[in-house]
């Protein structure tokens, strides 16, 4: 049994290694550009905090502004976080299950305390962060967890009448400079241009992107990019520090 | 029950009354709309016309034109209105002698000092012994070689053609009349995507309440023909595919017009012989125009009532952004049932369930999937006094069952107001365009003079911006909605 067990969290290592590499790359050090379609892809993301829950369809917006708007972690709104930084956070546990790729089943006892979340700056190799399969390498829990994200946009000059536009698996919350620009509440699927804000206008210089995404049980993602008056991708004008 | 049924009376009366032109929009044969100066024109038969100053909706004479006769038509050519008309037009059983003839004039404006028609000219004619009675004109502007054609004539033999020139109004010297269509009133022609489209009257005439008057048409890759229906019949052997007819309270489709507005939004102009709602009068009726698998039909007035708002970019339905309230039932029997369940039905979701959990002030709007949910349902309803646009009033468009109202914001973006109060940011302009789809768009929007409407900008984002008919994300499907 233990061999088996000794296995497959070997198998499980491996998986997770190949899905970094499969999916995500350590962040340049030159600065990033959006690409071809506008998508933003360099993201610094935090180990996912457990939030546990069962099903996607708790996220209301009363509930998604409720759990966005406790404090998980010490300036929470204004970090600007760098690549290995860590940050002692809350969380909410319910016992684990045997094999952690499994929802949860039967009656859940919810523990909550403190631990050390590392965050992590990263280039995705996809339009689309994959955020389970950041999740998975970093033997985290898939499910029930909620992420922190944060990007740095640096315009060359100031951008009016702009949008940002999210898709994401599940619901998620999104801050451009301290201020909320988004909520995608609800079972949400990651649909690129699924929500976007009110216009927005982007400062000259470095602008901040600070986004919250939840999820329960299943895949969990996201998309973002800046598009114009009429819907169309920024594709430059602008740098991802 | 008994409360429902008031409010849905209430609801019927009110798009009786919205579904003909409002003022005094008394006429017979009017022709084509013409805008000049900010103001809608239309002549008709006798003489005079009908003058709108508020964009299409009230209508009342006013217009000025001499001549008398019967069934004119109007086209702005350059900087100058060419009007067209039958000097004569003896009925069925009279003489058939016929004139048609033209005359310019700068503007339709009656107390513009520019008013000033010139002396008619005679471009066509009929004889007794001819098969064609010269009334009834309509003229077409070919977009695609400049050229001026003219049909006339009625149930009397064949609808003609003849060339004019656009410079003089006069009839393109050699000219030979043409035969296009047999036993047709009021013809017109128009052209749309490599096609000439033939539109004549069938039916009864002047009967009033009885007259089963209607238009169809005949289209040709070439403006002279040969016209041929849907089912190959051409309109010299008595063809025509319907495109307007009677409905509702009004009877006696007649006289066709049309008005390209936009890429997409297209009118019908006619008269309706007989409308029930006024002592059946003939009145001047306006209708989306609609193009189908190459073919003009008739739309529908928006009639007031509960919809759901569907955007036709991903599907999704205009809602308020609150807490979506999960309906409590007993999983039991949702696929499997035991032999001892009982199937009935389950009750909707309600208003007076929800409302309280919504906020007080605004709330937003988004979109998202249809649950036929009090916070999607959608009352709209026309707006007495507030004037309105080509063919219809304002509305407002209010959560069903409250008066929180859709409103335009001065930011461009769209949100509810907890009550309407008649702003002209809560006055919406709803217009079938020539799909079948709406478009929908605020009467204006503070602080803004842009021609904006609503948009989904984003699958689950409405928002303000330019209408763009070759956009699913301008266009939105009404559907009513079944409670």
């Amino acid at each position: 049994m233990r061999k088996i067990l000794l296995g497959s969290l070997l198998a499980l290592c491996s998986l997770s290694a190949n899905a970094q590499e499969k999916y995500f790359l350590p962040a340049g050090a030159e600065a990033a550009r959006p690409d071809g379609e506008g998508f933003i892809r360099r993201w610094t993301v935090l180990e996912p905090i457990s939030k546990p829950n069962r099903s996607n369809t708790v996220f209301t917006d009363s509930y998604l502004r409720e759990v966005f708007g406790r404090e998980y972690f010490p300036k929470q709104m204004s970090l600007v976080p760098k690549d290995g930084q860590k940050v002692k956070a809350l969380f909410e546990k319910v016992e684990q299950p045997a094999d952690f790729r499994r929802a949860p089943q039967g009656p859940q006892k919810v523990i909550t305390g403190t631990e050390k979340l590392t965050w992590h700056k990263l280039d995705s190799k996809t339009y689309n962060l994959k955020l389970m399969r950041f999740g998975e390498h970093h033997l985290k829990r898939l499910y029930g967890v909620i992420y922190w994200v944060v990007t740095v946009i640096h315009c060359d000059a100031p951008m009016h009448d702009v949008r940002l536009s999210v898709g994401s698996n599940s619901a998620s919350q999104w801050w451009l400079n301290g201020s909320e620009v988004l909520l995608l509440s609800g079972d949400r699927r990651m649909v690129a241009d699924d929500c976007m804000s009110n216009r927005l206008h982007l400062n000259e210089g470095d602008n901040v992107i600070r986004g919250a995404i939840i999820n329960g049980p299943g895949m969990s993602d996201f998309c973002v990019r800046l598009v114009d008056e009429d819907g169309k991708p920024i594709t430059s004008g602008y740098t991802i520090r | 029950m008994k409360k429902t049924l008031t409010a849905w009376a209430a609801l019927v009366l009110t798009t009786l009354s919205a579904n003909a032109q409002t003022g005094h929009p008394y006429i017979h044969d009017p022709s084509t709309l013409a805008e000049c100066e900010g103001k809608y024109y239309t002549f008709g038969t006798g003489g005079g016309g009908l003058i709108s100053s508020d964009g299409g909706w009230t209508w009342d004479s006013g217009a000025e034109r001499p001549g008398g006769g019967a069934a004119p038509d109007v086209l702005k050519i350059g900087d100058r209105y060419l009007v067209v008309y039958g000097a004569t037009g003896g009925g069925l059983g009279g003489s058939h002698r016929g004139v048609i003839l033209t005359m310019w004039n700068k503007t339709l404006d009656p107390k513009s000092p520019d008013f000033r028609y010139t002396e008619p000219i005679e471009v066509a004619n009929s004889e007794d012994g001819d098969d064609c009675d010269a009334i009834d004109p309509g003229l077409l502007l070919d977009p695609t070689t400049g050229r001026l054609w003219m049909t006339y004539g009625t149930y009397f033999g064949h609808i003609r053609m003849v060339e004019l020139d656009p410079k003089t109004g006069r009839r393109v010297e050699g000219n030979e009349a043409l035969d296009v269509a047999i036993d047709c009133e009021a013809s017109d022609l128009i052209y749309r995507d490599g096609w000439y489209y033939l539109l004549g009257t069938h039916g009864t005439c002047c009967d009033g309440v009885n007259s089963t008057y209607n238009i169809v048409c005949g289209r040709s890759r070439s403006v002279t023909g040969p016209y041929l229906d849907n089912v190959g019949r051409p309109m010299l052997q008595g063809g025509g595919k319907m495109v307007i007819k009677a409905h509702g309270r009004q009877v006696g489709a007649g006289h066709f017009g049309r008005t390209v507005v936009e890429e997409g939004l297209e009118k019908i102009s006619c008269h309706f012989e007989a409308d029930f709602d006024r002592s059946g009068m003939s009145v001047l009726a306006i209708r989306p125009l609609l193009w189908r698998n190459g073919w003009p039909e008739a739309g529908q007035n928006l009639r007031a009532g509960i919809y759901e708002l569907e955007s036709q970019r991903h599907g999704y339905s205009l809602e308020l952004a609150v807490d979506f309230q999960r309906l409590q039932t007993s999983r039991r029997g949702w696929f499997r049932r035991d032999a001892n369940f009982k199937i009935e039905p389950i009750p909707m979701q309600v208003l007076d369930s929800v409302q309280g959990a919504w906020p007080q002030g605004d709330i937003a709007v988004r979109n998202g999937d249809f649950m036929n949910r009090p916070h999607q349902h959608w009352q709209i309803t026309p707006v007495e006094q507030a004037g309105g646009f080509l063919g219809q009033p304002y509305f407002k468009i209010t959560i069903a069952g409250t008066s929180r109202a859709l409103a335009a914001t001065a930011d461009k973006e769209v949100t509810t107001v907890p009550a309407f109060t008649g702003a002209p940011e809560q006055l919406w302009q709803i217009d079938q365009l020539t799909d079948g789809t709406y478009r929908i768009m605020p009467k204006s929007i503070p602080g803004c003079s842009e021609k904006l409407c609503l948009i989904s900008i984003a699958d689950s984002t409405p928002t303000l911006g330019r209408f763009d008919f070759q956009s699913d994300n301008s266009k939105w499907k009404l559907l009513g909605v079944e409670m």
